[in-house]
């Protein structure tokens, strides 16, 4: 047992966040090309408003609903002390955990029926909505299973984080869970194990740096000042836009 | 001032003959690939015509262009910043494969394989995305010559300002008129494309202004294609890619003219420099309606300004390029004898594509006339023109042909003019007073006096007269086509390798076009 509990709990964090920081960074610079969103809007359009929309919606909200869970459990903690709030949270976490469900299975039937959109479907990307279903399932199971989350989580599983974060792993509390919930957790790790190997590197290039560009964009591919210049050397460097 | 050179075009549609030529040599070149098949970065339609995309001016659909506020300031259509990251997961104003058409192919093979049979054997078509058998319902000129007028010319978005009556003139078989409109990315001066890119893919080129789409940095978010109100940005649907008219950038570089102009069978394709004042250029798309063309075309500065010049020279722009700039056709029939108009200026992108607005359909009118003498004097089975019209030779009432053409000015307006007849009226006029001074030469039926006074009414002397019509019917190819020396040895994107890699991602990198995973 405590072979296993390390390989998943221990072993399998770390390999996961190894390979993740490796295997974008290589991706990103050896095949940039390959960084797309992939988007099949182009070849249906309808069916995916009702998939796109509410999984992407929902998954953000509850990717950042976790993480904050992780980053200030103090906070979390406090505000479900009045069982009002944790009603809230709790009641709104699970509708986003539904939305994010019923897109998913929206997308999937979709990418399978639809001849066109199967046409840019390859093993892989069924591979990743098998896996992301199960993972929204079990989410959604100890949402109701196990209740009150956002508050064992804080207690529970911002601990295990931080320790795996701090190079000292402590996975006697996780060991101690019920197993839908150690099944959740690995499976985390192995989606960030996999996000360089599939279309999920599009999250990382959220274009989040337009808010602050300016609209229009020139680019010269050689100084033009300079060039001019009879004074200065023309030192090389590497044109911008490639 | 910000002297900036922009290659731009001039199109002049007299001319066109709807031969496709432009579209083929384009397609042979740039989008024979996978997922591209459906894109025609040159595309001719007729006109009236709903298009491609089908009625892709209509920006109540698709939402493209920028649009000015109530404040004063302008704005991306449907996507910008806040808009555009609202939609990302679906983008609710895209144009989808079936607003083009699905691309296909035909079953050849089975025309020979086929067992022997009763029916003679047939070659099915098959949809290039899926493989089965396709019932086509659209293609990339469905429309082409006005066929299938009901459902396509008459829902053309141009006859928004055109009343009832007006339109059902247009579309009386003695009446009906068309012409060409071929179409490319204009390569505009305010490109509502590189706006609305989230990942900054497509950015314009410093030194020629041709606008670009960079493969490695485009993340398929679509809001180029959206945002672009000529529809000339298109979305691959195999690599996830978006991608663009590149203005055949490698073959300017060695000095060629892109392949559709190069290919062009009624030469009706110029290309030259144009230098303007990119400090202006805000100033100019966000003015009203009514002086959208003139601001716009303000931003063209004068290359033998010397001013202009020092400016240029300032700016890092060659002394070859400046050459260019003076001798430059557009710049002439753009600028000197204005008889260029940007497509759509309303869309306020500054368009760097001008167009020189037909005057054939309009000039031929008909006269309501009385055959029936003519008719008993032919054969009966001779095929004979037995409806009482014919066509206006007049030479009397000069511009009675223009004051009741039988092509609304005002569709012509709503195309070239953003609306205004009077920008229409003022172009057809001097074609029109060039071809009369021409005639007085040529055939000499006019007298010398009511040509030259027809001339100086529209503000031509002779001799300008003779320029544009050497320009517009006898220029050769140098005189169409003007092109700087690209100073491949300053520029480090020109040195790279370009001539092995078609059917690869593009210039610059080498790679597989291949979907990732
Ligand atoms: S025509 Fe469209 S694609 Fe071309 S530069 Fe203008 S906005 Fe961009
Ligand atoms: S090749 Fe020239 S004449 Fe023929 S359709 Fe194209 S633009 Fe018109």
């Amino acid at each position: 047992m405590a072979f296993y509990n390390n390989f998943f709990f221990t072993v399998l964090p770390y390999v996961a966040i190894i390979i993740f920081f490796i295997g974008i960074v290589y991706r990103f610079r050896a095949v940039k090309f390959s960084y797309s969103s992939l988007s099949s809007q182009f070849l249906e359009t309808r069916k995916l408003y009702w998939g796109s929309v509410p999984f992407h919606w929902g998954i953000i909200f509850l990717f950042f609903g976790h993480l904050i869970a992780f980053l200030v459990p103090g906070y979390i903690l406090l505000w479900n002390q009045q069982p009002l709030r944790l009603a809230i949270l709790e009641l709104t976490a699970f509708t986003f955990g539904l939305m994010t469900f019923i897109g998913l299975i929206n997308l999937f039937y979709r990418r399978l029926t639809n001849a066109r959109v199967r046409k840019v479907t390859n093993y892989v990307d069924i591979f990743l909505e098998v896996i992301l279903l199960a993972q929204i399932f079990l989410g959604l199971w100890i949402a109701v299973g196990y209740r009150w989350g956002s508050s064992w989580f804080a207690i529970v599983l911002s601990p295990y984080l931080k320790s795996i974060f701090t190079l000292n792993p402590q996975i006697d509390a996780v060991a101690m869970l019920p197993l839908v919930i150690q099944l959740h957790i690995i499976l985390a790790f192995i989606i960030l194990l996999i996000i360089p190997f599939t279309r999920l590197v599009h999250l990382l290039v959220f274009p989040l740096s337009y808010l602050w560009r300016p609209y229009q964009k020139v680019i010269w591919n050689w100084d033009r000042k300079k060039i001019r210049n009879p004074q200065t050397s023309w030192t090389l460097h590497k044109p911008r836009n490639n | 001032m910000n002297v900036r050179s922009q290659i731009a075009m001039v199109f002049h549609l007299d001319k066109c003959i709807g031969c496709h030529t432009c579209s083929i040599a384009c397609k042979n070149i740039w989008t024979d690939r996978k997922g591209a098949e459906y894109m025609w970065w040159n595309n001719v339609e007729t006109k009236p015509g709903t298009g491609y995309p089908t009625k892709w001016e209509d920006q109540k659909i698709y939402k493209g262009g920028w649009e000015k506020k109530k404040k004063g300031e302008i704005t991306l259509r449907s996507s910008g910043k806040y808009k555009g990251l609202l939609n990302i997961f679906h983008n609710p104003h895209m144009p989808v494969m079936d607003d083009y058409y699905e691309p296909w192919t035909y079953k050849y093979l089975d025309l020979i394989e086929s067992p022997q049979g009763d029916d003679q054997p047939t070659a099915r078509p098959v949809s290039l995305v899926t493989g089965k058998p396709l019932d086509i319902k659209s293609g990339p000129n469905w429309d082409d010559d006005l066929s299938g007028t009901p459902k396509y010319a008459r829902k053309d978005p141009n006859f928004e300002d055109l009343s009832p009556a007006e339109q059902e003139a247009m579309f009386q078989l003695e009446k009906m008129a068309m012409f060409y409109l071929p179409r490319i990315c204009n390569h505009c001066l305010n490109p509502a494309c590189v706006a609305a890119c989230p990942s900054g893919a497509i950015y314009k080129r410093g030194e020629d202004g041709v606008v670009l789409i960079n493969q490695n940095v485009c993340r398929a978010w679509r809001m180029c294609v959206t945002a672009c109100p000529y529809k000339k940005s298109y979305y691959n649907w195999s690599t996830g890619k978006s991608e663009k008219c590149i203005l055949c950038y490698p073959r300017l570089e060695a000095g060629f003219a892109p392949a559709c102009m190069h290919s062009c069978v009624g030469r009706i394709r110029y290309l030259g420099v144009l230098l303007y004042d990119a400090d202006k250029i805000k100033e100019a798309v966000s003015s009203a309606e009514d002086e959208l063309i003139e601001k716009q075309l303000d931003l063209i500065l004068d290359p033998f300004d010397e001013n202009v010049i020092k400016e240029a020279k300032a700016n890092g722009i060659a002394d070859s390029t400046i050459f260019a700039a003076q001798t430059s056709p557009i710049y002439k029939f753009v600028k000197v004898w204005h008889l260029g108009l940007p497509l759509h200026a309303e869309y306020r992108t500054v368009p760097m594509l001008f167009y020189v607005p037909p005057l054939l359909p309009v000039m031929a009118s008909l006269s309501i006339t009385d055959n029936s003498k003519q008719a008993e004097k032919l054969d009966p089975i001779a095929k004979f023109w037995n409806k009482n019209h014919l066509y206006n030779t007049n030479t009397e009432s000069i511009w009675g042909t223009i004051e009741q053409a039988r092509f609304p000015l005002k569709y012509l307006a709503s195309l070239f003019g953003a609306g205004n007849e009077q920008k229409i009226k003022n172009v057809l006029k001097k074609q029109l007073a060039v071809r009369i001074h021409r005639r007085n030469i040529t055939v000499g039926d006019i007298d010398k006096n009511t040509a030259e006074k027809i001339l100086l009414e529209t503000g031509l002397t002779p001799k300008i007269a003779d320029e544009i019509y050497y320009l517009t019917s006898l220029a050769k190819f140098d005189d169409r086509f003007n092109i700087p020396p690209a100073h491949r040895e300053q520029a480090l994107e020109m040195l790279e390798d370009t001539g092995d890699l078609k059917g690869s991602t593009g210039f610059g990198f080498k790679a597989e076009p291949k979907r990732s995973l």
